[in-house]
């Protein structure tokens, strides 16, 4: 069934091309990056923007999904649709083959997250041990709310008992060899998803053995039902967001929980007079005691013969600093190697995730100092600096040390630092969004949201996240997608890469309220502007809620006006969208999104096309089942009207339930 | 058209639909394997033993019960059956397999929704039905398998637009169809105010696999009403696809599991049009087939199903249909009222000669509706005479009383009670569409001519509005009702020559018989005596056919050869003999339109009955749905016996039993709606006045138990009657 109100859209994609001309490497709408585009030509040093238009045409089978790869009897390739070529030759079809490799996505996707959580969750519990001295409990008012969410008593106990039970719990999520379902799941969700999680079996009692339990799943000769397959993934991908809600929790109380401040973002935040420290990756462990570090290395560097030392975020890791330290962001992913190639970049200090094994290559033509940090993250030709927790603030100031003394070797003649950037309004966790609409009513915060949406003043909200991916131009999606929500009165909250993409382009300067919103949307943002006594310079046009693994905040909020509103999620007029999709991590969160009860859009085409099955699925069905599907669209303007019409098509559903629950004198109908 | 006969010429050689198969057998896959998730899930949490049921049915989950005949009362019991499904689940394309695809989805959907009810997630928030209870099956059902419904349309989806989607379901609604409504064509029909819900027989059972409920509501109907039993998958799909004529309208995008289920649809006989374009692959030749033009898409629905329409248009400014006949006016959508104690009011068939009568002639004497402002009352006579050379005065009742079947179809038009008691009421929406008094007049006139053409040949309608005119002409009516009533009284048992048979449900329940006496209405409680003689009057061939009583062989029991002789081939054979006047002894049968069921209770030497409107448990340990299961489908049940409402005020209630004396228990609202006749019989009956108080209801107990201490106290006489076993 269409779930859009405009009944032309399908589940099918438009037909335009999926890689957009595929012979310019000129791939990007940040005329920083164009800039540097042709200084890293003059320079001959080939980027990600060279290999995307040297891998195409890009193999087919393996874009639809049907290339199988899990055991060395393959690759098989599913090449007919009948006959012993339909199959691989263990026997399984094309639904089976892109239904296993899609979840074994999950698997990495929910990896990633969840190793990231739990290298936080033993932090914690390092400190709580005294073991970890350099790290602080930042938010107590966080841990407190935190245990009291999980059921942990708080009366009598000190903040670091505390942190040890929330830390041992948390860590429980990981393990548990019971039949619990995980508490950062159960917890954070709406009753309405606590029993479909439990009716569909898909809420995951330890998050390790989801992932384990999904390669077994989907080993040669296991499991060949595609809807059982897809099930296993959901449960991962709850896991998924189990991980990262820990990840989130944890961060804030060892760091701080965002409020709003002000900062910039784009390469023009270099500063050729100061020692540039680019962090990169996921894990605000490393990069947060960087930062500490930098201050107190600060007299170190101007005795280096700078006039300071300037950190610069990219990535995720770069939004956790800037959300909290207001710290700039340099870039976003698919530009990473640009900012090498200012020739002012001293150092690019490395954690996990996203992190191009090209950049060292880059540096090899300038002077910039790859530092890796983590045990699982290691590149040849960089320096390794294995970071410990026990010894952070050594660590990070010898990692701060390794940039100062780089300086000296810039080459003054390969100096090119872009005059691009623009204002940042950022620090929107969840907390922040709530004391914003506080500041009108009080008692009810989230009224203030979502009497907005009842009475048509904005159209609901819309979460933008997610990657780079070339087979685009860099940051055209997020901002066509963008700039026509908020003409169309949808609000906006970001993460990640999608987040970088808007600061850069300006979009979280309060200015381009002026410029882009349509009227309800401004109204909106006007009146909660006008409550509140900001220092920003008003409110954004996109809201940062912060790095990829924040997306449990925005998750937090539809569940907070699903309360309000007295319904479960899936009737929220709330989506989401992942305008450009890359990382392994974007599946597993687009899927427990999906399973939360969004639709959620993607721009670039998941491997799944392969089965006409495993489609309908995750486009068509998965909405009748979880009340969330996938809109896999790939021209970014139609992106944008689907999701602007499944935002309508919520709306006046739930406004239909809410008339007709007054015409029968009946309770709200909870069906979607 | 034999079964395996029906789907010939549905794929042509060469044209295989291979990508319809190829989806409906990934929707197969899809649906087995969540309902297997579902269940195993459950097991989990509930453990085999857990009771499933769905709400008021005595037939287990029906899809299972029609088609396999499994009695399913227990979660653990669906493993084997959903283990039987998967594996007829074979993966070549072709129509065969289709079939059995589809077959499996309905267990799937069924299973799906029954764990619904087990979690309490149903059902749901009105208007929304969810599962429909036998109750509902019971009132519907009949005109849906003797085609008084012309047809049920099933739509699925959501159509083009809210506008579009009214458009079609009122064109449906005002011929007077049945339907399912299931996903966003309801929130559409909702947001135009279309009207819905059981009164208008337009369900909206909800989403996805709830238009299983579509489903298993039409499986009732073959073991309710076409004594079909259980488990008799091809005597069921072949009453399905004979009797039960429904389509399939699948608006909006197609999916894979709709188009699984579809196969469930066309392996019971009805076929799928859907609005959207189909490639060659993905046509079945009347089967599944598109029609993007909503104009034209009901049209060739009706045309591959086989509907014919009979009905004629009336010139009324409403739809006029049965579709209508449930719904209720209140008092906040009326425009204007009559009657009801609120003003004068009556209405009277009168028999009159040929040349006292204009036919066709409508006249309104005093205001109409444009000389009268919202929310106005009304003084109303209605006075129909009618010429008809087969006319006979005792018609005069039996036509009168159709004014309140024929009025209540009017779309916006409100009828209760009867003759001077009768109370009228026009809605705004009927009004705003250019309703006026005379309408009334044009819509009786027409159905009179319609449904009774033989016996009308003329008709004229005055409608009164006028006081002094209505309070003079009351008078007359009076006189009319009085004559009538002592006439009724002189139509005894004892006194008439002949009694009437009763055929009409044989169209769906083969072997019931029954036979009406003046003393002895209909067990549908719409078929008396004069009724019957009415319908052999004007169809001599028809379902009803006179019995000359001749002599009795048992005059307590009831028992007379005449009967005995037409009972035997008219019940093909399959019973011989049978008594009217007792419960106990090869008593009569019931079809399963009855309006309340008779039961022993053994432990108070007496009987009970409940009624279709009772929902609740009884002292026999049965609801009314369960036991209607076990008295349908025209077997002799001793002890258990489908009957009228008004049977128990009649002075041939059961005799040979000891009569009304041995009722120990009836639903409060039964005591009410009969309460002053069954004052009058008690006393008649020397029972005294206060014998209705000595009979217990829900509110005293639904077990035996409960109350007994009840009868004892107030001294029921059943008590000390002879021992009825």
């Amino acid at each position: 069934m269409p779930r859009f109100s405009d009944l032309d859209f399908t589940a099918r994609s438009s037909s335009v091309p999926r890689v957009e001309e595929p012979k310019n490497r000129e791939r990007t709408v940040d005329p920083a990056a164009l800039e540097m585009l042709k200084v890293a030509q003059e320079h001959g040093v080939y980027t990600a923007y060279d290999r995307a238009v040297a891998q195409q045409p890009q193999c087919q089978f393996g874009y639809k999904g049907i290339c199988c790869r899990i055991c060395i009897q393959g690759p098989c390739r599913i090449k007919a649709d009948d006959g012993p070529a339909s199959r691989g030759m263990c026997g399984a079809d094309a639904n089976t083959i892109v239904a296993r490799n899609l979840v074994r996505f999950i698997a990495g996707g929910t990896s990633s997250h969840s190793d990231h959580g739990r290298h936080i969750a033993r932090t914690l519990l390092h400190l709580a041990d005294g073991e970890a001295p350099d790290y602080k409990i930042a938010d107590p008012a966080k841990l407190q709310a935190v245990a009291k969410r999980i059921g942990i008593t708080t009366e009598g106990k000190t903040d670091i008992e505390i942190a040890k039970e929330v830390a041992i719990e948390a860590l429980d999520d990981y393990g548990r060899y019971g039949d619990q379902t995980c508490t950062f799941l159960t917890t954070t969700i709406t009753k309405g998803r606590q029993d479909k999680f439990k009716a569909t079996n898909v809420g995951p009692v330890a998050i390790d053995r989801s992932v384990v339990q999904l390669l077994a799943q989907t080993a040669m000769g296991v499991d060949s039902d595609p809807v059982n397959i897809i099930f296993g993934g959901l449960k991962a991908s709850l896991a998924d967001y189990t991980g990262m809600h820990i990840a989130t929790d944890i961060s804030d109380i060892l760091f701080g929980t965002p409020k709003p401040l002000v900062s910039e973002a784009n390469l023009g935040v270099l500063e050729e007079d100061k020692i540039n420290i680019a962090v990169h990756g996921h894990n605000p462990l490393v990069s947060e005691m960087v930062v500490s570090a930098a201050h107190k290395l600060e007299s170190e560097a101007i005795a280096a013969g700078a006039k300071g030392i300037n950190i610069v975020g990219l990535c995720c890791t770069g939004h956790e600093l800037l959300m909290r330290k207001g710290v700039y962001i340099a870039t976003n992913q698919s530009s990473q190697e640009l900012a090498i190639m200012t020739g002012v970049l001293d150092s690019m200090v490395l954690d996990i995730q996203c992190m191009m094994p090209s950049v060292t290559t880059a540096a090899e033509c300038f002077h910039t100092r790859i530092i890796t940090t983590n045990e699982i993250a290691k590149f040849p030709g960089a320096i390794h600096y294995p970071f410990d927790e026990t010894t952070a603030m050594e660590d990070a100031m010898a990692i701060v040390r390794l940039s100062i003394d780089n300086f000296k070797n810039r080459d003054l003649n390969k100096i090119h630092i872009p005059q691009h950037k623009n204002k940042v309004v950022a620090g929107f966790s969840l907390e922040a969004m709530l004391d914003l609409f506080a500041a009108i009513n009080p008692d009810r915060p989230i009224s203030v949201l979502t009497d907005a949406i009842l009475s048509g003043e904005i159209k609901g909200v819309c979460l933008l996240a997610g990657c780079n991916n070339l087979k685009q131009f860099q940051d055209k999606s997020h901002l066509t997608i963008m700039k026509e929500l908020a003409a169309n009165d949808v609000l906006m909250v970001a993460t990640g890469c999608s987040a970088g993409a808007a600061a850069k382009a300006g979009l979280m300067a309060p200015d381009a309220v002026d410029k882009y919103a349509g009227p309800g949307l401004k109204a909106f943002t006007k009146r909660v502007e006008a409550a509140n006594k900001l220092t920003t310079g008003g409110l954004p046009l996109v809201f940062h809620m912060g790095a990829c693994v924040d997306n449990t905040r925005a998750a937090d909020l539809v569940t907070a006006m699903a309360n309000e509103l007295g319904v479960d999620v899936p009737k929220v007029p709330f989506v989401a969208s992942a305008p450009e999709a890359t990382h392994e991590k974007s599946i597993s969160i687009g899927t427990w999104a999906v399973t939360m009860g969004l639709p959620v859009h993607v721009g670039t085409m998941p491997p799944l096309e392969g089965s006409d099955l495993v489609y309908g699925v995750a486009t068509q069905i998965a909405h009748d089942v979880f009340g969330g599907h996938f809109i896999l669209e790939m021209d970014s303007e139609v992106a944008a009207k689907k999701l602007i019409n499944a935002l309508e098509y919520r709306s006046w559903k739930l406004g239909v339930h809410r008339d007709a629950a007054e015409k029968y004198a009946t309770s709200l109908a909870q069906g979607y | 058209m034999a079964l395996d006969k029906i789907y010939e010429g549905a794929v042509k050689e060469g044209e295989e639909p291979i990508k319809l198969f190829k989806r409906a057998y990934d929707g197969t896959v899809i649906a087995l394997s969540y309902a297997e998730i579902l269940l195993t899930q459950a097991l989990k949490e509930f453990g085999p033993n857990a009771a499933i049921s769905y709400p008021d049915t005595a037939y287990y989950l029906p899809v299972m019960r029609c088609l396999s005949g499994e009695a399913v009362t227990k979660l653990g019991e669906l493993v084997p059956i959903m283990s039987r499904m998967r594996e007829q689940v074979k993966s070549g394309l072709n129509m065969e397999n289709a079939m059995l695809w589809g077959e499996a989805v309905l267990y799937a959907a069924e299973t799906i929704e029954v764990l619904n009810y087990l979690r309490g997630e149903e059902p749901k928030a009105g208007p929304w039905t969810g599962f429909l209870g036998d109750p509902v099956v019971r009132k519907f059902g009949i005109k849906m398998v003797d085609w008084t419904i012309p047809g049920v349309a099933v739509i699925l989806g959501r159509a083009k637009d809210s506008a579009a989607a009214k458009k079609l379901v009122d064109k449906l609604m005002g011929q007077g169809f049945m339907m399912f409504l299931s996903d966003e064509i309801i929130e559409q029909l909702l947001e135009q105010n279309a009207k819905l819900g059981i009164d208008y027989i337009a369900f909206p059972v909800g989403n996805f696999t709830q238009v299983v409920h579509a489903a298993n509501y039409a499986f009732r109907a073959g073991m309710a009403f076409g004594g079909v039993a259980p488990g008799e998958r091809e005597l069921h799909r072949d009453y399905q696809r004979r009797r039960v004529l429904a389509f399939i309208l699948h608006l909006g995008e197609l999916d894979d599991v709709k188009i699984a289920a579809e196969m469930g649809t066309i392996f019971m006989g009805f076929p799928v049009i859907t609005d959207q374009e189909l490639s060659k692959d993905m046509q079945l030749n009347d089967w599944y087939i598109s029609e993007p033009d909503y104009d034209k898409i009901l049209p060739l629905a009706f045309e591959v199903r086989g509907i014919k329409l009979t009905s004629v248009d009336v010139p009324v400014p409403v739809n006029v249909g049965p579709a209508f006949e449930g719904e209720t006016i209140r008092k906040g959508d009326t425009y204007v009222e009559f009657g009801g104690g609120r003003t004068t009011a009556f209405e009277l068939v009168h028999m009159v000669g040929p040349d006292e009568i204009e036919d066709g002639k409508v006249t309104v004497i005093g205001p109409e509706i444009t000389d009268i402002k919202e929310g106005d009352k009304l003084p109303l006579g209605i006075m129909i005479d009618i010429y008809g050379r087969k006319m006979q005065e005792d018609f005069e009742g039996v036509l009168e009383r159709r004014v309140h079947y024929f009025s209540n179809y009017g779309e916006g038009i409100w009828h209760v009670a009867q003759r001077d008691l009768c109370w009228l009421r026009f809605s705004k929406d009927a009004v705003a569409k250019g309703w006026k008094i005379a309408d009334l007049g044009t819509l009786l006139l027409h159905k009179y001519k319609q449904e009774f053409p033989s016996i009308v040949d003329r008709v004229q309608v005055t409608l009164i509005t006028d006081q002094a005119l209505v309070d003079e002409k009351i008078k007359l009516a009076r006189e009319r009702y009085r004559a009538r009533d002592a006439r009724m009284k002189t139509l005894t048992d004892d006194k008439v020559e002949e009694f009437y048979s009763c055929l009409l449900c044989q169209s769906f329940a083969p072997n019931h018989v029954c036979v009406v006496t003046p003393e002895r209405v209909g067990l549908c409680g719409a078929v008396s005596w004069l009724d019957a003689k009415a319908a052999f009057e004007i169809t001599p061939t028809g379902p009803n056919q006179p019995i000359l009583k001749g002599t009795a062989i048992d005059n307590e029991r009831g028992m007379w050869q005449s009967v005995n002789e037409y009972l035997r081939p008219a019940s093909n054979n399959t019973l011989e003999e049978v008594n009217l006047y007792t419960l106990m002894d090869r008593p009569m049968t019931s079809c399963g339109c009855f309006e309340a069921i008779m039961a022993i209770v053994p432990e108070a030497n007496g009987l009970m009955i409940t009624t279709r409107e009772h929902s609740g448990m009884t002292p026999c340990g049965m609801t009314f749905s369960t036991l209607a299961g076990t008295v349908g489908g025209g077997l002799q049940t001793p002890g258990f016996m489908g009957i009228g409402r008004t049977y128990l005020v009649s002075k041939k209630f059961i005799p040979a039993d000891g009569g009304m004396a041995r009722i120990i228990w009836m639903p409060k609202e039964l005591k009410e709606f009969l309460h002053d006749d069954f004052v009058e019989r008690a006393k008649e009956e020397g029972l005294g006045e206060d014998f209705i108080d000595k009979i217990a209801d829900e509110t005293v107990g639904s077990t035996v138990e409960e109350i007994l201490p009840f009868l004892e106290e107030k001294g029921h006489p059943a008590l000390t009657m002879e021992p009825l076993m």
